[in-house]
């Protein structure tokens, strides 16, 4: 697919932090996988330490459209690794049912914009079942994989980045990785979690990001945000693929003689508030990105978290560099995404505030 | 030879110039009003109905309007996969070629009051509603003059003057919005129809069992097109579908199984289901039809189905080719005639493209327009907050 303003292929290896901040769980090495290999291996140690989780969606079967549940369903058979009909809210019911009586089911929606009529079952049912039941039931092993996010030319229903919608519902839990080594950690962690987990993942970077993956099974922990590049002016907040045009953003900031600070949140919901707030206590200022429109994203949560907890130590009002509120654009895209050039300008404009 | 054929028919505007076959004047086909009556090869099957007779009242004219329209689709359908690869054409791209005869022989059954509603796989209805080729085009590039000003794309083809509600992305959710319309329409009494058009892998959605309560419940002209290619993506409907009777599944709601690579057929079962929704509420019609190319383009099409599959239904189930023997058989045209109607429409065809690629993409101020009604005044946001707020029109 044809580069996107500075999106090129790349090998994800993000500086390595000093001292204090927390860091990547495992600097040591693996093979080189992209983001559906390191997803695949995930997947196959999930189904392997546990008899009684399922892999099940549109596709599956033969590996699926994006190749994540590659050589699953020959390995552990057609009884736990199946294809659904053509029906979000059926599978998603289905896998609340199956994971109510104690199995972990993965569940995969082909992509994030088609979670929607599965809306309310996320939502109404497995958000709410622990709760309801006094703690009698719950589906805690459910997790619901979505390719989500802009690959470059899919439009408005190939291109969506619903993240902001699952966050307003407590009762689950959100989780966006930022590279293979991280999937692979994170997704185990979203499995074996006792709570139900919406797990999206960055298609654009399921070919595009390649990283060493150790081969061993690990979890990354939830909940828990992580500085992958430290700094002193200013402190940026994100997640997934938009991490990528960021630290792009934060190496020209450098060359002008600004030191930002990088925190990937991981965890959505719920989210990291004491790495965040530590960071922009010690930089006074924030500015955050994600691709899905601005109005009601998940970075007005953070910018009004963070302006409560850090008010007299911020210099500049908090700064929001997002898509655009409009549609997912098919030919505009290049205009709504939140670009490196966007970011860069509004990390001068906050910087000399 | 040519001129005995010629005496037996009424009627004709068939200029008695055929003399050698290098004769510089050309015939011209048989454009004879009068009615032919055809029967169609496969009977249909019904649930909770009677079945259309097998006898389908057409014309010389009709048929060959099936011909010269499905050749343009077929043609359109081909430019637009070349236009794919040439990367002209970006983003999703769904292609109709295999099941033009059902776009066409709706068509003949109805007029334009009646709407249609379908799917992502939409290029060939919207040719069949009397959209231009080069609006087709210029939308599938993204231009301005497209039919959706280049903002929807593939996926996206409208034409409100022909009542074609379009070109939905999202699988199964334009039965529940077709439904409505025809809701509309019973409330306007305006004696028109809704067919509301979706794929077997649509069949399995719960809007679909929600909207044929609603319009059996209330008795709405809704025909519930199934266009059945067998494959929904790329998952057979034996894996997919407790039940593969796609008419059979409104279970009180009559069907038709119709072979649907069979214009005349199409045509019947379409003018039945009107006339049926008209006093009797709902109808599914099942068309058995199939698809050449894979589910969009990044699908070859041979991961789940075999190639001799493929060519095998394009040699006997082809709908072009049926047509081309119907009219070989009844001298309404021959076959030069036929391969030089054909040359016409690729040349069609190749000047809507090159039209299409002149014309410029929409304004970049465009990505704002249209979200809300003019005049609503709501600001929309860019980037940083700062620099960059439209108010839209």
């Amino acid at each position: 697919m044809a580069a996107l303003l500075g999106r090129s292929c790349r090998k994800l290896g993000f500086l390595s932090s000093g001292h204090g901040a927390r860091r990547t769980v495992s600097t040591e090495t693996g093979k080189s996988l992209n983001l559906y290999a390191a997803i695949n291996q995930a997947l196959h140690i999930a189904l392997d330490s546990d008899p009684r989780s399922y892999v099940f969606g549109e596709d599956v079967g033969f590996g699926g459209v994006f190749r994540c549940t590659t050589g699953l369903a020959e390995r552990f058979g057609k009884n736990r690794v199946f294809n659904t009909p053509l029906c979000e809210q059926g599978i998603v019911g289905f896998g609340i049912g199956l994971a109510a009586m104690g199995n972990r089911a993965i569940v995969e929606i082909q992509f994030a914009d088609y979670i929607y009529p599965a809306f309310d079952q996320i939502v109404n049912e497995a958000a709410k079942f622990r709760y309801r039941s006094g703690n009698q039931f719950n589906c805690g092993g459910l997790t619901i994989r979505a390719p989500y996010g802009a690959v470059g030319h899919g439009g408005h229903y190939h291109s969506q980045s619903p993240e902001a919608f699952f966050c307003h519902v407590p009762g689950i839990k959100v989780v966006i990785p930022r590279s293979p080594r991280e999937a692979k950690g994170l997704l185990l962690s979203c499995i074996r979690d006792p709570n139900p987990v919406v797990f999206f993942e960055p298609k654009w970077l399921y070919r595009q990001a390649v990283e060493e993956v150790p081969e061993h099974d690990y979890t990354i922990p939830l909940s828990e945000a992580e500085v992958i590049r430290e700094g002193n002016d200013i402190t940026l907040v994100g997640w997934g693929a938009q991490l990528t045009i960021m630290e792009q953003a934060c190496l020209e900031a450098e060359k002008e003689g600004i030191s930002c600070e990088l925190i990937d949140l991981k965890t959505l919901l719920p989210w990291d508030k004491e790495t965040v707030e530590a960071s922009v206590k010690k930089t006074g200022r924030l500015l955050i990105s994600h691709e899905a429109p601005i109005t009601g994203g998940f970075g007005a949560e953070i910018s009004a978290t963070i302006l409560e907890r850090c008010f007299l130590k911020l210099e500049a009002p908090v700064s929001r560099v997002c898509g655009l509120d409009t549609p997912f654009p098919l030919v505009f895209e290049p205009f709504y995404m939140p670009t490196k050039n966007k970011i860069l300008d509004a990390i001068k404009t906050t910087v000399n505030y | 030879m040519a001129i005995s054929r010629l005496s037996s028919r009424s009627n004709t505007f068939l200029k008695p110039a055929i003399t050698a076959l290098h004769s510089p004047i050309r015939r011209h086909v048989s454009t004879d009003t009068s009615p032919i009556t055809i029967e169609t090869a496969v009977p249909f099957t019904s649930h909770l109905c009677e079945s259309p007779s097998r006898s389908v009242e057409t014309s010389s004219e009709e048929i060959l309007a099936f011909f010269r329209d499905m050749a343009r689709m077929r043609r359109m359908e081909i430019a637009a996969d070349s236009l794919y690869k040439a990367k002209l054409i970006r983003g999703f791209c769904h292609l109709y070629d295999g099941q033009e005869a059902l776009a066409v022989g709706m068509e003949a059954a109805i007029t334009k009051k009646d709407a249609i509603i379908t799917s992502y796989r939409d290029h060939c209805t919207f040719i069949g509603r009397g959209g231009k080729l080069v609006d087709a085009f210029s939308e599938l590039m993204g231009r301005k003059t497209g039919c959706s000003h280049g903002k929807g794309g593939s996926m996206h083809f409208y034409k409100k003057d022909a009542s074609f509600y379009g070109g939905h992305g999202i699988v199964g959710a334009q039965i529940p919005l077709g439904c409505g319309l025809a809701f509309a329409q019973k409330y306007k009494k305006d004696e028109a129809v809704t067919f509301v058009l979706y794929g077997d892998g649509a069949a399995n959605q719960g809007q679909l069992f929600e909207a044929l309560n609603i319009a059996a419940l209330w008795d709405l002209p809704a025909i519930l097109v199934c266009e059945n290619n067998h494959y929904g993506m790329g998952t057979a409907t034996w894996r997919s579908a407790k039940s593969p009777a796609y008419f059979k599944r409104g279970d009180y709601v009559p069907g038709l199984k119709v072979d649907g690579m069979d214009a005349l057929a199409v045509k019947q079962a379409c003018k039945f289901a009107k006339e049926h929704a008209l006093k009797n509420g709902p109808i599914i019609l099942e068309m058995d039809t199939y698809r050449y190319h894979g589910h969009s383009m990044s699908d070859p099409g041979s991961t789940y189905r075999t190639r001799d599959e493929i060519s095998g239904v394009r040699q006997v189930r082809d709908p072009i080719e049926r047509v081309r023997k119907l009219l070989l058989s009844h001298d309404i045209a021959t076959e030069k005639e036929l391969k030089d109607m054909e040359k016409e429409i690729r040349k069609e065809v190749d000047d809507a493209v090159a039209q299409a690629k002149e014309s410029p993409v929409p304004d970049s101020s465009e990505l704002f327009t249209n979200m809300y009604v003019k005049d609503c005044g709501v600001e929309s946001f860019g980037a940083d907050r700062k620099d960059l707020k439209v108010t839209l029109p």
